[in-house]
This record gives structure tokens, C-alpha cells and sequence, in this order.
């Protein structure tokens, strides 16, 4: 489950820091980050708010630049690589337009990026129907409950071919039987896609359900408290998590939440 | 249905009020008139009286619909310079005049709207813009409008536009504020997620124009249209008040209240009114048939 040490990291982020100016002083968003991912991992940031885990997952997407430090994105600047469309990114609001349908929602990413309208079809279809939506290209987003429109999210970040997919707790605003569901869907299109997926979330059963490496961190400043891989296979029935495994790797991670947490 | 019986109530109300007022406001003619006539007015007759006069202080509702009526339909179907018997609109009709006024106000709009939503979309795309030109829009609508509408017209006129265009320029004036207020708040309703999203993509800003702001902005546009076209009405009436114009619901207004033609001037208000209504309506259909085809309707 460890980065292959003969490719390339498919992320390699080197002491990262990332300050923001705000009215109230500067704060330290990100402190000494490094971490490399691999392809084909599955790696969930988790910790309490301000920690950086947004923050750092906005750093792999060019939407924050760090103050210093370096990092690659398959190879690249980020900003080099968000302008190749590396990645996909899946924000905690399904965010879907109120204005287009359920496909052409999905359609979006692919009309900015130029492809032909055939191809726009295809990919719409296909990816609808690795989420499972198929049926609902006509639907308007209000038509579709919060977890369905938070798949069609997903959907619109597959659409097109990014290696890396980024999620931003998109199941944090669902509640949890739908949130299950969610996860499970999401590990069978890992296994589907075989893609890198950076994952932030606040709940520790869905990182060790979901991750092949948990990344502990906590706040003020925002830094990695422990990295932890994790043993389970990559085939998981919900019924991993009563497993002694899942338990312990669950209290691993609340033990790294806790101890970041005695700092203050 | 349900709906229209409040409205209907209201108006029902109005007009009660309407003819209540009538006759203490006309009263004193009709008895004038009676005195000098050697007559005693009962009750009865006072109220028929105030009710009938053809040169009132307030006419009655009715007076004013038969006014209304007759210098319409029956002055341009049966009027001798009416459509019917010349095939253009009679110059004493209240549809040469509302057209007068209509065209002038269709003119101003566009140019009002396109204005707006041009400086709109200036503002939100370009810092010097948002900081220049917003405090000058305001400032434009907090000059009465009945001061600058003469200037505007005598300078045009003193270079040689007449007609038309002055009274569409004053259209203008009032019509693109509205627009430029609406539109700017519509192109900034995206929030920062979307505009986050769009960067993910490395969207043009054209294409964040076009697939985000400007669809986000649709119900602020309706909006401000509605607003926009009754202030392009008022813009073209008021427009055609300071310069003796010959035609126009403004020179009806300005004959009328010179001649002391009450019933016209109450005709050519309610022309206007009824104009002003169904522009807006008409705005609000075109709004719901497009947000409706957006899945957006309210």
C-alpha cells in the first residue's frame, strides 16, 4: 500500500508553509508539510478545523499558494498541472447549477475544455453511470436528494481524465446511513478508476474505511501529526470496521487527533 | 383564481373611495351653477350632478373610462382623422399618443438595458471600473430628473436631434440605473466555491462569464428589467413635458392641465398606467417562460 519507491510520487509536497494575513495577525495555515502520494493511493487528511487539510488539498490544486516550500503535482508546478486538468475536485457542496440538468451539470467541465459534442455524450453517460445516476440526466439538481447530487458532483469531476481526483468532505453535510453508501460507492470507483484520491475528512471511520494512508494532522499551525498506513485489504465490505484491524487503526488515529490536541 | 379576488377587492375599494371623494371636490360648482340658475340642489341631485360635469375638479371613475373609451376605439373607428377613415392613428387619440410615447420608451429601454448590463459586467470584471463608476451612477439618479430632461433636450436640439431620441435619452437616463444595480449583484452571486470550480477547470474568463455569472445573474435581470422599463416610461412622459411637445401622453398631460381638460389628463394618466402594467407583465412572462426553461423557476 506504500508509494512504490520506483515511480515517482504522484504529489510531493517539501516544508510546506502557508501563512495567511488576516485583520486579526498572520495565521499559520500549513507548518513544515511534507508528504508524498503515490498513484493509486487513497489518502485521507483528517483532523479538526484549521489544520490545514483544506488548506493543504487547496494547496495541491493551485487554489492557495503556499509562502514557502515546494511541491510537485505529477511532476509539475500546480499550477502547470491544474492547467493540464490533473485533477478533479469535489467540493463539501455538490455545488451543481441550479440552470442545468443533472448531464448537463456533468457536461460542464467537458464543454470548458473543448471536447466534441459525441464525446461529451459519451463521457456523460459513462461517468453517470459509475456513480450510478443513470436515468437522471434530465433531472434538475433540486429534484435529486443531497446524496445523489453530491454523486453527480463526483460524476462532473470524473468527466474528465484526471488521474487525481481531490474530495473536499463531500459527504461531510449527509447524514450517515447515505454517507456508507457514499463510501462504499466511492471505494468500488477507486478500485474502477484506479485513481489518486486526496480525501479530507472530519470522521475517523470514514478515513480508515476509505484510506490506504491516514494523514493526522492538527491545528495552530496547521501540521502532520502522524502518518498511518493502514493494513486492511483493498477490498472492503462495511463490516471491515468491527474488525480488530479497523478498531485499531481507529484508535491509532484518535490517539494522533488527541495528542495534537494536548499541544494547545 | 384565488388570487385575483384580493386584487379585485382592492380595486373595488379604490374606486368606492373614488366616487366618495368626487362629490365634496366638484360640489361647489354644481351649486355655483345652481345658485346662478335660481335652483336649490337636493342631495340627489348635487351627487348626479358632481358626477357629470365636463370640465371637473376629480372626474368620476366612469367619466374617466368613457373618456378613455371614446378616445380610443371610438375616435379611431369612427373619428374623422381616425385609422378607420384615413388609415393612420387619429392625432387626437389616446393610441397616437401612447405610441408616441411607447416608441420612445421601447428606444430608451434597450439603450437603458444594454448600458446597465454593459456597465455591469465592467464593473465586476475590472477594478478601476468598480471603484469609478458606481458612486457616478448614483449620483446621476439623485439629480431630479425634471431639471436635467429640459437641458438634455435643448442641447440636442440646438445640435440638431430632435424627435425621437432626446425623449429615449432621458429613457435612458432613469432606465439603466436600475439595471446596473441588479446586474452587478447578479454577476456577483456566484459564490467563491463556484468561481473555485471554474478555476479547477482553467476556465477562461469568458467562459466564467458565460457559463457562470451571466446565468447566475438572470433573476436580477428580470428584476431590474421590470423595474427599468417603468422608469423608462416615466423618462420618455417627463421628457415631453418641458418642451411643449405636440404629441405624446406628456403633451396630453401638459395640454391637458394648461386647458384645465381634467378628464384628459386622468385618461392619458391611466394610459399610461395601463401601458406601464402591461410592459411589466410582459417582462414577468417573458422572465418565467426563461427561468422555467433554466429549471430555475420561483
Amino acid at each position: 500500500m506504500k508509494p512504490s519507491q520506483t515511480t515517482a510520487p504522484v504529489i510531493a509536497a517539501k516544508n510546506l508553509n502557508l501563512t495567511f494575513q488576516t485583520n486579526d495577525g498572520p495565521v499559520h495555515a500549513l507548518k513544515d508539510v511534507t508528504l508524498d502520494i503515490g498513484k493509486g493511493e487513497f489518502v485521507s487528511f483528517i483532523g479538526p478545523s484549521g489544520c490545514g487539510k483544506t488548506t493543504f488539498l487547496r494547496v495541491i490544486a493551485d487554489l492557495e499558494q503556499p509562502s514557502s516550500g515546494t511541491i510537485s503535482v505529477n511532476g509539475m508546478t500546480p499550477d502547470a498541472a491544474r492547467k493540464a486538468r490533473a485533477y478533479g475536485y469535489v467540493f463539501q457542496a455538490a455545488g451543481l447549477y441550479p440552470w442545468r440538468t443533472i448531464a448537463g451539470n456533468v457536461k460542464l467541465p467537458l464543454e470548458i475544455m473543448g471536447y466534441s459534442k459525441a464525446e461529451q455524450a459519451a463521457r456523460v453517460e459513462k461517468v453517470l453511470e459509475l456513480v450510478e445516476l443513470s436515468g437522471f440526466e434530465r433531472k434538475f439538481p433540486w429534484q435529486l436528494s443531497g446524496g445523489m447530487q453530491q454523486r453527480a458532483s463526483i460524476a462532473r469531476a470524473l468527466a474528465f481524465d484526471a488521474d487525481i481526483l481531490l474530495m473536499d468532505e463531500p459527504f461531510g453535510a449527509l447524514d450517515e446511513i447515505v454517507r456508507d453508501r457514499l463510501n462504499e460507492q466511492l471505494l468500488e470507483l477507486w478500485a474502477r478508476t484506479e485513481k489518486t484520491i486526496g480525501f479530507v475528512t472530519h470522521s475517523i471511520p470514514e478515513a480508515v474505511y476509505l484510506s490506504t494512508r491516514i494523514v493526522v494532522m492538527s491545528p495552530r499551525p496547521g501540521r502532520i501529526t502522524d502518518i498511518i498506513d493502514s493494513p486492511l485489504p483493498r477490498q472492503r465490505p462495511l463490516d471491515i470496521r468491527d474488525t480488530p484491524e479497523f478498531i485499531a487503526v481507529a484508535h491509532r488515529v484518535r490517539e494522533g487527533l488527541r495528542a495534537g490536541h494536548l499541544d494547545d | 383564481m384565488r388570487n385575483v379576488i384580493p386584487v379585485l377587492t382592492v380595486v373595488a375599494a379604490l374606486i368606492a373611495l373614488w366616487y366618495i371623494a368626487v362629490v365634496p371636490m366638484n360640489a361647489q360648482w354644481a351649486l355655483d351653477q345652481a345658485r346662478r340658475a335660481g335652483q336649490e340642489l337636493g342631495f340627489a341631485a348635487l351627487v348626479t350632478e358632481t358626477m357629470a360635469q365636463a370640465r371637473p375638479r376629480l372626474p368620476a371613475p366612469h367619466q374617466v373610462a368613457i373618456e378613455l373609451w371614446n378616445s380610443t376605439v371610438v375616435e379611431e373607428m369612427t373619428g374623422r382623422r381616425g385609422w378607420w377613415n384615413t388609415g393612420s392613428l387619429s392625432n387626437r387619440s389616446l393610441i397616437y399618443h401612447g405610441w408616441v410615447t411607447l416608441s420612445a420608451t421601447l428606444l430608451g429601454f434597450a439603450i437603458g438595458s444594454a448600458l446597465g448590463i454593459a456597465l455591469a459586467i465592467g464593473i465586476v470584471h475590472n477594478r478601476a471600473m468598480d471603484a469609478s463608476v458606481m458612486p457616478w451612477a448614483i449620483a446621476s439618479q439623485t439629480i431630479p430628473i425634471l431639471a436635467i430632461a429640459p437641458m438634455i433636450i435643448v442641447v440636442l436640439n440646438a445640435v440638431g436631434i430632435t424627435g425621437l431620441v432626446p425623449k429615449a435619452i432621458i429613457s435612458t437616463y432613469l432606465s439603466f440605473f436600475p439595471v446596473v444595480v441588479g446586474m452587478v449583484k447578479g454577476l456577483r452571486a456566484p459564490d467563491a466555491m463556484q468561481l473555485d470550480l471554474m478555476k479547477t477547470y482553467s476556465a477562461s474568463g469568458s467562459q466564467v462569464f458565460a457559463k457562470l455569472r451571466w446565468p447566475s445573474a438572470m433573476p436580477y435581470l428580470f428584476a431590474s428589467l421590470k423595474v427599468g422599463i417603468a422608469a423608462a416610461l416615466v423618462g420618455a412622459i417627463v421628457a415631453e413635458l418641458p418642451t411643449g411637445a405636440s404629441a405624446g401622453l406628456g403633451a396630453r398631460l401638459l395640454s391637458g392641465s394648461y386647458f384645465g381638460q381634467t378628464l384628459q389628463i386622468w385618461s392619458a394618466l391611466f394610459a399610461a398606467a395601463i401601458l406601464a402594467a402591461s410592459m411589466v407583465a410582459l417582462i414577468g412572462l417573458i422572465q418565467r417562460l426563461t427561468l422555467t426553461r433554466m429549471g430555475m423557476a420561483a
